[in-house]
Formats: C-alpha cells, sequence, structure tokens
C-alpha cells in the first residue's frame, strides 16, 4: 500500500499503540519481578532484587506443580503425536464420503471451549471406571492427559497433514515394487518425509500442554499443575514472585523462538545443499549417458 | 454418574453407527462398487492396526463418548450414589429448567441472574472479537503484503514473545496494571488527574481488556496467513484501475481472507466466551461471566448433572456461533481449521 506522509505517520502510531498493548502488561509484570515491595509495583522502583525468584522456587505446592506439568505434558506429546500421525494418514485414505464426517469429528475438539472438554472427560471417565471397576485408572494425571490430547492431538494432525499432502505416492510405490514391506515404506520413507512436522508437531503439543488450564482445571480432580497452582495463588493475592514466573516464561520463549530459527534455517540450507547435488548429479549421469547431453 | 443404563447408551450408540458404516463398506466390497486396494491391503496388517486403533481410541474415546455422557448426565437428577441406575435415575429436564427459571420445580419466575450472565457473556464475547478483528486487521495486512522481510521477522518475533505466556499470567499482568493500587492508578493519582483511586476491576473495564488481550494473538495469525497468500499483482491492478483503498479492502483482500477471517474470529469467540481465569482473576465480586457459574455448579453447588447442563448450554451456543459464521462467509470446516 503506498501512503502519504500523513497515512505513515498513523500507521506508525497505531503499531506503536498495537505492540504497547500488546507487551506493555508483560513489561509492566516483568519489572514488578525486580523490584523489591511485597506488592507487585513499578513505580516508584524502589531497588533492584532477585529476591523473587527464590520466594519462587522455594514456593513447594508451585514447584510440585510444575513437575506434574512437565510430567503431564511429556505423557501428552507421547499420546498426542502418534494419534495425530494416524490421523492424518488416514485423512488421507478415507473415502471421500465419509471424509467431511471424519474431518468434523477430530477437528471438533478444537472449536470446543476447553472447560467443556475437561468436563466431559472427567463425566465420562467417572462412569466408565466405576462401572468397570478400573478406579485406579480415575486419576487426575491420566484424565488430564486424555482431555488435552482430544484438541492438541486435532492440533498435530493439522500440523503433519499439511505435510503429508505434499508427499509423493510414487516414492512409496518404488519402494514396494523393488520387494520392500509396509513396515518398511513406513519407517523408511514416510516416517523420515514427515520429521520435520513431527518434530513441530511435539513441541507445539508440550506447549500447548504445558499453558492449557481450562481443560486441567477440570481434569486434574485433586492432583495439582503449575497452572492450577498459580490460578489459586493468583487469587489469594498478588505477589512479584508470579511476575519472576512469567519472566521466566518469556525469557524461554525468546530463546525457543531464536533456537527453532536457527534450525529451519540450517534445514532450508540442507534441503537447498541436496537439491543441488541432486541437479549436479543428474547432469553427469546426462553427460556419460549415450545420448549426448540437451544443450541449455 | 447414571449407572449402566446411560452408560450403554452412550457407548452403544456410536459403536452401532460404526459398525454399520464398516457393514456397508464391506456389502461395496463384495459388490464391487468400492476399487482400488483395501486400508489393510495398502498399509499391510501391522499400520492398518496401528492406524485404525489409534484413530478410533481417539474418535471414541476421546472425543465422542466423553460429550455423549455430558448430554446423558445433563437430563439426570441429582441423586445421591446409591440410588444411581436406581427407579428414581430417570431422563428429566430440570437441570435445564433451573437454568430458565432458578428452581427444578416451579416457572414462577425466571432465573435474571444466569440468563443475563450468558447473554452478557455472548455479547461481550462478539463485541470483543469485532475489537480483536479491528485492531489486528491492519497490522497482518501490512505485515502479509508491504513488510520488508528484516521488518517481518522482527515483527513475528515480538508477536511469538507474549505466545506461550499461560491465561492466568496474562490475567495477573493486568491486575498489576489496573488494580486499586496497580501501575496506572498510582501514574494518575502522581500525575494529579485523579484525587481517588479508579475501580476498573470493581467496574470490569480490567475483565473485558485482560479478554481482549488474552487472545489478540489467535486473531493475528490466521489474518496474516491468509492475506499472505493473496497475490500483489492484484492490489496493484485495482489501484491502476482507480480503486479508492478501502475499495482494495472491501472487494479484493476481505474476500481473499475469509477463511482466515472466519478462523480468528471463530477462535476468539470460542476462546472468550470459554474463558475462566480472566473471570477468576479480574472479576470483581458482581462480575457476571457464565464459565464461572458453570464451574460453581460442580464445585459449590456440587450439583454434576446441573453443571453438564450449563456446560451444555455453553457447547450448543459455540456450535451454533460456528454455523452462523459458516454461513454468513459460506465457507466449509476445512477452510476455517487450517
Amino acid at each position: 500500500m503506498k501512503m502519504g506522509a500523513f497515512g505513515r505517520v498513523m500507521f506508525a502510531v497505531y503499531v506503536a499503540v498495537f505492540f504497547l498493548y500488546l507487551l506493555g502488561p508483560l513489561a509492566v509484570m516483568g519489572v514488578s519481578a525486580f523490584n523489591t515491595p511485597e506488592y507487585p509495583q513499578v513505580w516508584p522502583f524502589e531497588g533492584f532484587t532477585l529476591n523473587w525468584f527464590d520466594a519462587l522456587f522455594a514456593d513447594q505446592d508451585l514447584m510440585y506443580g510444575l513437575q506434574t506439568s512437565l510430567w503431564i505434558g511429556v505423557l501428552v506429546v507421547l499420546v498426542s503425536v502418534p494419534i495425530g500421525l494416524a490421523g492424518a494418514i488416514v485423512m488421507t485414505q478415507i473415502n471421500a464420503r465419509l471424509r467431511s464426517t471424519y474431518y468434523l469429528i477430530v477437528v471438533s475438539p478444537v472449536l470446543t471451549p476447553g472447560i467443556i472438554i475437561g468436563i466431559s472427560t472427567v463425566v465420562f471417565w467417572r462412569q466408565l471406571t466405576t462401572v468397570t471397576g478400573m478406579r485406579f485408572f480415575y486419576d487426575g494425571i491420566v484424565l488430564t492427559v486424555l482431555g488435552q490430547s482430544s484438541f492438541i492431538s486435532a492440533f498435530c494432525m493439522l500440523v503433519i497433514l499439511a505435510r503429508l499432502q505434499r508427499f509423493d505416492r510414487a516414492q512409496e510405490e518404488a519402494a514396494l515394487d523393488l520387494g520392500a514391506s509396509y513396515p518398511q515404506v513406513f519407517f523408511h520413507i514416510l516416517l523420515p518425509f514427515l520429521k520435520p512436522a513431527l518434530f513441530s508437531a511435539a513441541i507445539l503439543a508440550f506447549l500447548s500442554s504445558f499453558e492449557n488450564y481450562n481443560t486441567t482445571t477440570f481434569a486434574i480432580l485433586s492432583d495439582k499443575t503449575l497452572t492450577t497452582v498459580l490460578a489459586g495463588r493468583v487469587r489469594q493475592g498478588s505477589t512479584p514472585a508470579i511476575s519472576a514466573l512469567a519472566v521466566i516464561i518469556v525469557a524461554a520463549t525468546i530463546l525457543g523462538a531464536i533456537a527453532y530459527e536457527l534450525w529451519k534455517r540450517r534445514e532450508d540450507a540442507l534441503a537447498g545443499h541436496r537439491r543441488r547435488a541432486a541437479a549436479k548429479a543428474e547432469i553427469e549421469e546426462a553427460d556419460v549417458g549415450f545420448a549426448p547431453a540437451p544443450a541449455e | 454418574m447414571s449407572g449402566t443404563s446411560g452408560l450403554a447408551i452412550v457407548i452403544g450408540l456410536p459403536f452401532a453407527v460404526a459398525l454399520l458404516f464398516f457393514g456397508l463398506a464391506m456389502l461395496e466390497r463384495r459388490y464391487g462398487i468400492a476399487t482400488g486396494p483395501g486400508f489393510f491391503q495398502r498399509n499391510g496388517l501391522a499400520i492398518g492396526l496401528y492406524l485404525v486403533i489409534a484413530v478410533g481410541f481417539w474418535a471414541f474415546f476421546i472425543i465422542v463418548l466423553p460429550q455423549l455422557a455430558m448430554v446423558d448426565m445433563s437430563f439426570r437428577p441429582k441423586l445421591p450414589f446409591a440410588q444411581m441406575g436406581g427407579p428414581k435415575d430417570v431422563f428429566t429436564l430440570e437441570n435445564y429448567r433451573y437454568f430458565l427459571f432458578g428452581s427444578t420445580t416451579s416457572t414462577a419466575s425466571w432465573n435474571y441472574l444466569h440468563i443475563k450472565a450468558f447473554f452478557l457473556t455472548i455479547g461481550v464475547s462478539i463485541l470483543i472479537t469485532l475489537f480483536n478483528f479491528a485492531l489486528c486487521y491492519p497490522l497482518a495486512f501490512h505485515m502479509a503484503q508491504s513488510a520488508a522481510i528484516a521488518r517481518l521477522r522482527l515483527l513475528l518475533l515480538l508477536l511469538i514473545i507474549p505466545y506461550w505466556v499461560n491465561e492466568i499470567l496474562r490475567a495477573f499482568a493486568f491486575r498489576v496494571l489496573l488494580s486499586s493500587g496497580g501501575v496506572i492508578n498510582k501514574l494518575l493519582i502522581g500525575a494529579g488527574l485523579i484525587g481517588e483511586p479508579i475501580d476498573f476491576l470493581g467496574a470490569d473495564i480490567g475483565l473485558y481488556m485482560g479478554l481482549s488481550y488474552a487472545y489478540l494473538l489467535m486473531m493475528i495469525f490466521p489474518l496474516y496467513n491468509a492475506i499472505e497468500s493473496l497475490d500483489k499483482n492484484q492490489i496493484e491492478a485495482a489501484r491502476d484501475l482507480g480503486a479508492p483503498w478501502w475499495h482494495i479492502h472491501a472487494f479484493i483482500v476481505m474476500p481473499h481472507a475469509k477463511p482466515g477471517i472466519a478462523s480468528g474470529c471463530t477462535l476468539v469467540f470460542m476462546l472468550t466466551a470459554g474463558a475462566l481465569a480472566a473471570p477468576l482473576v479480574l472479576g470483581g465480586p458482581r462480575t457476571l461471566w457464565f464459565t464461572p457459574i458453570v464451574y460453581d455448579r460442580f464445585y459449590q453447588a456440587f450439583n454434576w448433572p446441573q453443571g453438564a447442563a450449563y456446560a451444555l448450554i455453553l457447547l450448543l451456543t459455540c456450535i451454533l456461533f460456528v454455523l452462523t459464521v459458516l454461513k454468513v462467509f459460506r465457507l466449509s470446516l476445512g477452510e476455517i481449521t487450517r
């Protein structure tokens, strides 16, 4: 869009306001984590301290909740990525008339409010475990993993599906013609092709699980995760220790984003390198062939 | 909890439907209507089994059956454990009656509190959705169509920073900002603009700002992705033909970005209407929001069937919203969940 000078100034003001709204509250909270008063305050800045970080790590409940959250995150990755992979493969194979119904069912959790997923998970498993006498299965961590996996598997499926749609079936057929078995094709051709998508899906699954509150607060029953403990802490009153936690999460996000960016660039560079090598090999092959290479 | 009868219905129905489909598929194969290799021929037995079990478990035990169990429960009375599945455990509308009339038996007076909270939640969620769309659209357009690569990377990084900060912390940030001893009030008092701190949280200003803030990013990424795929030449051509800027947006960019707009709006509405953290942290004692009411049915009133009924009312509203968006924008579900 070409804009006049006035338009450009207005747009700059708008972008500034947008990012002030987006990052301002986090910045204010971040500063309050380093300020000495008991109540999170930014101004007046009475003195720099790191005590709130110590207070955070000394909070037994929060640390316990953090452990549970990490544990649940790992389990959700182990459940959601395989389910998402299967869901994506079935999506490409299911017959056309069933596809829209199947799509509607597996994508519906993405558009369902989190508390409803949490509630329905608890209601169903409470009945099922009572009737079948498997009460040991009625456990906060198990239910949270099941509840979160409903929509996180759908995220994973969509990520994997995006890459699967670019898969060349000819590779699979060539391998089968050369005598590969189905599991061999799956493990040596399909999975390596999907590796970047599986990796992205795993990271997405872990982070979505780690930050989830709505589903978790119901499904966790009497156990605790980081978000449910946090909710209790915030309701009790404001302490800068909570701000300190936000500072850690934001710092981790920035580092993660930079690492991801570097990884992606490396992948792109490798892919480019492979393409060039393949092109070179083709030219050499043409040179040693019987027919003279076509003049470019 | 409704004993075995409810569970039998909940589990039996979907499996009967699945078996029916399977039977039809077998028939098609037998009479040669279906062509091509069969599912197990194509994947081999081991991989085929993995696919069937993983997707079956997900579709039935994680998605469909829990929802059906919740629906079943919402039509049952609240009973002590011993009487479940007994003669008193019959289908009833009393939980829905309570939502409308504030009593399980009489229909004399309306349940103003809950009905008001429900409509306020829906109305405010729609307004917040529109506000977020208006706020994000210009930036999304700029990023997708005219920002240089270096600036685009910087903007994306800035947008990513708050992304994994969970809802509780987002709400807490607004509490630090807006509470009576918070930053904004201190600044205003320090500047001599006001004498008394303003009660932002009691007036629900904090709640609405916090809700809008919490899901801002859910709007901008779908919009950005959708506008990015628009060919720049179309905009150039329109401008060369003398179209004013608002024409370009109304007749070229927005129609093209329709799936992204619908996707962003649906997500923001669903998340706002179902938000629990922000009302808990930022709501005042008189705040009306529907989700905490649902939460209280379970954990204050310990009335699970009623909670299930309230949750179902919320779910139906969200489904209705999605269907309306799809109808208005003439889209399919597949287009908005990319």
